[in-house]
């Protein structure tokens, strides 16, 4: 994962609630095999709305995407983060994001800022014409307007994203700790630890 | 191990920690994972590239489901029939080829056991209750219907998963949802996780995993809990759980992977004791009452837009909420109705009875029983049923299922996810209208401009049969 700490730029103002990860990325676009690509595919419907801010020149390249409520909720596809980096997007900022995509977000090194409704109304106002800027370090959401905004990160997943941490390889180091639980389990719980053995 | 009275979540938790870090994440132990081919190449991939294995390849099940066609996989003389769309084709290939290079056990598109990954787990008996289970698919929230904490990962997660069998989380909150009273005639599990989602919102379990507690979940069947743990995440929570009781082990006793003889002796014994103590507290509660529970049906495009079948088509002005009243008026747009309208006067052209929400035998049973002596409407153009499992498919025909619903100009296809995300050739066209047991109305979900209402099987049935949304308890009289 690449190491991600300020991402500063266009934000695009979409400011819609409960957007919906087949909104974000559509099953028919699932049925690649690699990561890359998906940006073609992501909000594919709203692309086809009138005035949308998907394909307005406004905000083209934009890396960072203000939303509603509830922002990547339904399936686990991890196509959603994938499609929204293909897309330039390194950081989205919303009142708040359902637990499946926020995880799937974080593992690619996209930055999810939560904020208050009051803070998001006022940032999609500046996005209309201005840049943001979001300092993961200071955990802090600044505008040439002296806005500021603080936000809330988990430590942990905070020093993964400054460092750029490969989690799988983390993990793996505490290989002994995971024996050491797998034989306490075959002990006290073998029916799941044991498993399909029994099933010829 | 603290006396502290806990929940079911919370023991079950508690017995799968590896190790807890000083900011409270833990490292948390997966007893089973289930894989299916849209998520996963990507993993198995990035295994390859870093040289990884599968740490227990003995706890992983591959199965494919979602690219499927629901129409015949072999000809006449047992080979393969090509799979038109060439992307589709690979991802099942891959799934195919990687499952045995990595030493997984694999379930093949034409094996009897082949169906939905979550129809296939607990009809295994690889889903155990007090199990941890994962899949890179939201609707891993179904097994929590046997007491199992399931969830749905993203592929990192899964990739995670396979090569050191734990995910490193966070303990969610717990959400009580009691449902106590008598559920009138023709109200169903589908009937009451759509009430409970419309009542709780979307976003109303994020953070939370959610119990089903009460008498009506006590006295519901095991496929009927997993109808309603399977919708948790269409509230928000990650995942849901029904205590395991003598229903559940009399369900799981017996299947393949189940245990047996002094293992599962052991095993009902841990089963019995991780009802939520008495005294032990949720983060929040609700309670509903089974008497106001209606046949419910959507009429938007988010799972929280139901309504009982008696009612209208709201209009965005009903809502309080700014951005929901803008999400409305999107949504009866995209939806084609017009506020006030009565539910029962929307017309379909099409009928999908399926999914991992509504694919098991009883579902079958109850979608015959409304059209047994009865034949769809001639504005039904399409309406398919798809069973969840081969398993499943022989159960209905050697009931005579299949013979009821083909009579009334039903198709009776082959087992997959098929319609309800229309990654397969089974689509709604656009503008089209769909009764769908499925999962989720959104946008484009079940093709591109198609227009989902979700229901039960009974009601989905019961559309087929008038060519309107219809209030199953009003059907004349069959011949």
């Amino acid at each position: 994962m690449q190491a991600i700490n300020h991402v500063a730029g266009k934000a695009i103002p979409f400011g819609r609630k409960n957007v919906d990860t087949d909104v974000i990325i559509p099953a028919h676009w699932l049925k690649t095999v690699t990561r890359d690509g998906l940006g073609q595919g992501a909000f594919e419907a709203v692309k086809k709305e009138d005035g949308n801010v998907f394909t307005d020149d406004r905000w083209a390249g934009a890396p960072i995407l203000i939303a509603g409520d509830n922002f990547g909720c339904g399936s686990s596809r991890e196509h959603a983060a994938w499609a929204l980096l293909d897309m330039g997007i390194t950081c989205v900022i919303a009142p708040s994001f359902s637990d499946i995509f926020s995880g799937n977000a974080f593992k690619n090194g996209i930055l999810t800022v939560a904020l208050p409704q009051a803070a998001i109304d006022r940032l999609m106002e500046v996005a209309q014409d201005q840049p943001i800027d979001i300092d993961l370090d200071t955990q802090t959401v600044t505008t040439q307007f002296q806005d500021r905004f603080t936000f809330d990160v988990d430590p942990f997943r905070k020093h993964c994203l400054l460092n750029g941490l490969d989690e799988v390889g983390l993990t793996m180091a505490q290989g002994d700790a995971i024996s050491a639980y797998e034989n306490k389990a075959r002990e006290g719980l073998p029916f799941l630890a044991n498993t399909l053995s029994i099933a010829a | 191990m603290t006396n502290t009275p806990r929940t079911l979540y919370q023991k079950i938790w508690d017995a799968h920690v590896v190790d807890t870090r000083d900011d409270g994440t833990c490292l948390i132990y997966i007893d089973r994972h289930i894989v299916h081919e849209v998520t996963s190449p990507q993993a198995f991939e990035s295994l390859r590239a870093a040289g990884r294995p599968v740490r227990r390849p003995d706890l992983t099940l591959a199965v494919p489901d979602h690219n499927l066609p629901t129409t015949a996989r072999r000809d006449a003389n047992g080979n393969r029939i090509p799979i038109a769309d060439l992307q589709s084709a690979q991802q099942l290939d891959l799934l195919e080829k990687n499952a045995p290079a990595f030493g997984i056990r694999y379930i093949g598109d034409a094996d009897r056991e082949q169906g939905i990954v979550h129809v296939v787990g607990p009809e295994q008996g690889f889903s155990l209750p007090g199990a941890t289970i994962v899949c890179g698919d939201s609707h891993t929230a179904c097994n929590g219907g046997l007491g199992a904490l399931a969830f749905g990962i993203g592929t990192s997660e899964v990739e995670h998963v396979l090569a050191t069998q734990t995910l490193l989380l966070k303990q969610s909150k717990t959400f009580e949802v009691r449902v106590e009273g008598t559920l009138g005639a023709g109200v169903t599990p589908k009937d009451v996780i759509l009430h409970i989602i419309g009542l709780i919102g979307t976003a109303g379990g994020t953070g939370y995993v959610i119990e089903y507690t009460g008498n009506v979940f006590r006295e519901m069947s095991v496929e009927g809990r997993l109808t309603v743990s399977n919708m948790s995440i269409e509230g928000g929570a990650r995942a849901g759980l029904v205590a395991p009781d003598d229903i559940t082990f009399d369900y799981v006793k017996g299947r393949p992977y189940a245990p047996k003889g002094e293992e599962w002796d052991k095993a009902v014994a841990w089963w019995k004791s991780l009802a939520t103590d008495e005294g032990a507290t949720y983060d929040k509660s609700v309670f509903i009452r089974a008497e106001d529970i209606q046949p419910t049906i959507t009429w938007g495009t988010s799972p929280e837009d139901t309504s009982a079948i008696g009612g209208v088509v709201p209009a965005p002005e009903d809502f309080a909420d700014a951005s929901k009243r803008d999400a409305v008026k999107h949504s009866l747009e995209y939806m084609g109705l017009t506020p006030g309208m009565k539910l029962t006067e929307v017309e379909v052209q099409n009928v999908f009875i399926g999914s991992c929400t509504n694919s098991r035998i009883e579902d079958i049973r109850a979608a015959a029983e409304v059209l047994k002596g009865r034949h769809k409407a001639d504005n039904v153009k399409w309406a398919i049923v798809v069973p969840g499992s081969g398993l499943v498919k022989e159960q209905a025909e050697a009931e005579g299922l299949d013979k009821i619903i083909i009579d009334a100009g039903l198709e009776w296809r082959e087992p997959g996810c098929s319609a309800c995300l229309a990654m397969n050739p089974d689509k709604v066209p656009p503008g089209e209208r769909c009764a769908s047991t499925s999962n989720r109305n959104f946008t484009g979900r079940q093709g591109p401009g198609a227009r989902t209402h979700l229901m039960s099987p009974a009601m989905a049935a019961a559309a087929a049969v008038t060519g309107k949304l219809t209030d199953v308890r009003d059907l004349a009289p069959a011949n």
